[in-house]
């Protein structure tokens, strides 16, 4: 078990990835019932944004240095597009049968894919994102984190109490609890829902950009397919945590993280399970998770609206 | 309620759609050269020219390109132009299927070079088989694709008479592999990942039977989906087991992140694969930290041979974009090979192509013999190249270096 903390770490250090692109997914559901399939995408172009960003600094920049400019960068690509997104793709739709919009998100994610496919140089294949130097850091003889990782462990605690004390403080955030209580009683009290609405697009949009980032710097990477794979975790972390709770979307992404983790090293290791263990059947436990989850508490795990809601 | 169900079934929805998406196919890319006189032959291409491993393919579309120019301009068959369509496969056996289909359907199409992976050969031949339209592989090396399903036991049954490859198999690769990690770079302990593909999982068999014969010793094994992005904890498995080289069945999409988070993760050891490895590629998704990770790959390289060095400044010269990568000198072979299969059934024919010429061809490529870019150029009984030659390759910097040339023996 000299592996256990490794693998904890690693569980931990992947969920808060999918934790902050979730954030985005149950947001916009939390507001508009919408599932934003585009969002992986979103979370893509920022990855881009921040290689953009990079590319235009002079060589030999310090990652330092260079490192607020490309979350700047990274972030302001994301939120245009989902601004974007939310104006000419979800707008037109509002009110209109909930297929709908959900087909349009579809065929944006594939329309981001294909945009950024041919147009963005030498996007064809993965393009390599820059490094943090130096080694990993020991913290034990078995437990060790890499530099890169370190961004993802500030980053994913500091957005979440900056995005809890924005919804819970601030006249917006107060206004976004609203609207997503009830919308129609929210707007006879003066509320501008369809501003609430953009703002609920381009935070979800800004953290994605964050987390973008992190994958960048953490796989060396990015590549106009990362958003699907990611996508998917992230809206699987966002429904296990409970959808429309924003601290369920964190909890739902590192719960799936560490499963996905505990299950390559240790399924294996069961009598009997060694066929369904390794790294190919990570993804197949975190859905077993998901709906054991669902089976047991079908509110997710911090759900408690969804129930009337939904 | 009603709403409830209606997430689940839009998320249900919403991920197949998402899944088909990511295999649909993009378009094909149809060229056409020279002029159209006398009869028309296509030669079919079919590559992942989009995606993950369109470095490899792009570099086996443009050399068969190449070779239907030359034929073109050398009039090598009197009377008989040639054309290339090539089709993109995405590395999806879907697309490989519905492509060899495609390739079918066209009556002009009288050989086929492709595909790259041997997952995606397997939905072709019998497409191709039943049709009689001999195809050529420059890149498959999995061994069953030509001797079936059985021939670790020695009972080789060839399965399509249909399917020639002018690349080498993985069951002379592996153990190739195998030999030079244990006895010349010393290696005993090794941990085997593969990506759960035709060609990886065959690969690491023929790697490890080899390997533990000489006396090495399996610490682990694991397996990897392709796409996956993070392997930390397949990284931390390989760390904690004591391994001293690690084995990778499959491509360099995946393989190159796996050998950079290994390295960040303070593991000093070398990857070592196959050919699905070896592209520059490999080297940047590293991160740069791939330095002394090894390859084996088919034939000698293809920089070193004489009879290669007229192709490599042919392909320079005619200005394509894209590298010709790791099988540029099997694909321009392998349509040669093709283009020597027409001849020699036009010759048959009084100088016109018969009414069954595509069975014909099938059956004159079973006879072909020429000195290609990589040597001599013919098939044995199952289909495989005579030519047994493979190299290994070591991470020098930013490139390949020539580790060791040589032919398996046994």
């Amino acid at each position: 078990m000299h592996e256990l903390p490794q693998q904890l770490a690693n569980g931990l250090i992947l969920g808060s990835m999918y934790g902050l692109i979730a954030i985005g997914y149950t947001m916009v559901y939390g507001i508009v019932q919408l599932i934003n399939f585009a969002h992986g995408e979103i979370f893509m172009t920022g990855g881009f944004g921040a290689l953009t960003t990079w590319l235009a600094l002079p060589d030999g920049t310090s990652i330092w240095l260079a490192l607020p400019l490309m979350l700047v960068g990274g972030v302001l690509t994301a939120v245009l597009i989902a601004m974007a997104a939310e104006r000419f793709a979800y707008r037109p739709l509002r009110g209109a049968p909930r297929l709908a919009p959900l087909i349009t998100a579809i065929g944006l994610s594939i329309a981001l894919q294909q945009a950024v496919w041919s147009w963005y140089p030498n996007a064809k294949d993965a393009r390599t994102f820059p490094q943090i130097p130096g080694g990993p850091i020991s913290l034990t003889s078995s437990l060790s984190i890499q530099r890169a990782d370190l961004f993802l462990l500030v980053a994913a605690p500091l957005s979440m109490v900056v995005l809890g004390t924005f919804v819970r403080k601030t006249r917006t955030g107060r206004a976004m609890q609203a609207t997503a209580q009830d919308p129609d009683t929210a707007k006879l009290m003066g509320i501008n829902t369809d501003r609430i609405i953009v703002v609920a697009f381009a935070l979800g949009a800004a953290f994605a950009a964050v987390a973008a980032v992190a994958h960048g710097l953490r796989y060396g990477q990015v590549d106009y397919q990362m958003g699907f794979i990611a996508g998917l975790k992230a809206f699987t972390a966002a429904v296990l945590g409970g959808i429309g709770n924003i601290y369920g979307a964190m909890l739902g992404g590192l719960v799936l993280g560490v499963a996905e983790a505990l299950a390559t090293a240790y399924i294996s290791d069961v009598p009997g399970m060694h066929q369904l263990g390794g790294g190919s059947w990570a993804d197949v436990w975190a859905f077993v998770l998901l709906i054991v989850v669902l089976l047991v508490r079908p509110q997710g795990l911090l759900g408690e609206r969804v129930a009337d809601r939904a | 309620m009603r709403h409830r169900s209606l997430l689940v079934l839009s998320a249900t929805v919403a991920t197949g759609a998402l899944t088909l998406s990511a295999c649909g196919s993009r378009g094909s890319d149809n060229k056409s050269d020279g002029d159209s006189s006398g009869t028309v032959v296509t030669i079919g291409v079919d590559a992942p020219i989009s995606g993950d491993l369109s470095a490899l393919g792009l570099g086996i579309k443009n050399s068969v390109d190449l070779a239907v120019k030359q034929a073109n301009a050398q009039k090598i068959v009197p009377g008989v132009t040639f054309k290339i369509k090539a089709l993109d496969d995405q590395a999806q056996p879907s697309s490989g299927q519905q492509n060899a289909t495609q390739l079918v359907a066209d009556k002009s199409v009288l050989g086929v070079v492709g595909p790259l992976n041997s997952g995606v050969a397997q939905s072709m031949q019998k497409v191709f088989d039943d049709a009689h339209l001999v195809e050529v592989s420059p890149a498959n090396t999995n061994p069953t694709l030509t001797q079936g399903e059985n021939f670790a036991s020695g009972q080789k049954v060839r399965p399509f008479k249909s399917y020639f490859r002018t690349a080498t198999t993985d069951a002379i690769q592996g153990p190739f592999g195998a030999q030079y990690a244990y006895n010349d770079a010393k290696k005993t302990k090794v941990f085997l990942v593969d990506d759960k593909q035709t060609y990886g999982v065959g690969l690491v068999a023929a790697f490890k039977g080899e390997f533990t014969k000489l006396g090495g010793k399996v610490v682990g094994e694991d397996h990897v989906n392709t796409k996956q992005k993070d392997f930390s904890s397949v990284v931390t498995k390989i760390k904690s087991s004591g391994a001293d080289i690690v084995y990778y069945g499959g491509q360099y999409p995946e393989a190159g992140p796996l050998s950079g988070q290994l390295k960040k993760a303070g593991a000093k050891i070398p990857v070592m694969g196959g050919d699905g490895m070896k592209d520059d590629k490999y080297i940047q998704l590293a991160n740069g930290l791939a330095d002394g990770d090894l390859t084996t790959s088919v034939g000698a390289p293809v920089e070193t041979l004489d009879s290669a060095k007229k192709f490599v400044t042919d392909y320079k010269a005619a200005g394509y974009s894209d590298p010709y990568a790791a099988y540029g000198g099997y694909s321009y072979d392998s349509a040669m090979a093709i283009v020597q299969a027409v001849k020699a059934v036009v010759a048959d024919n009084n100088g016109k192509l018969p009414d069954d010429a595509r069975a014909k061809v099938v059956d004159a490529m079973g006879k072909v013999s020429f000195d290609g870019v990589t040597g001599k150029v013919s098939f044995d009984e199952y289909g495989d190249a005579t030519n047994k030659q493979l190299t290994v390759y070591v991470v020098k910097g930013s490139s390949w270096a020539v580790a060791k040339t040589g032919t398996f023996a046994g």
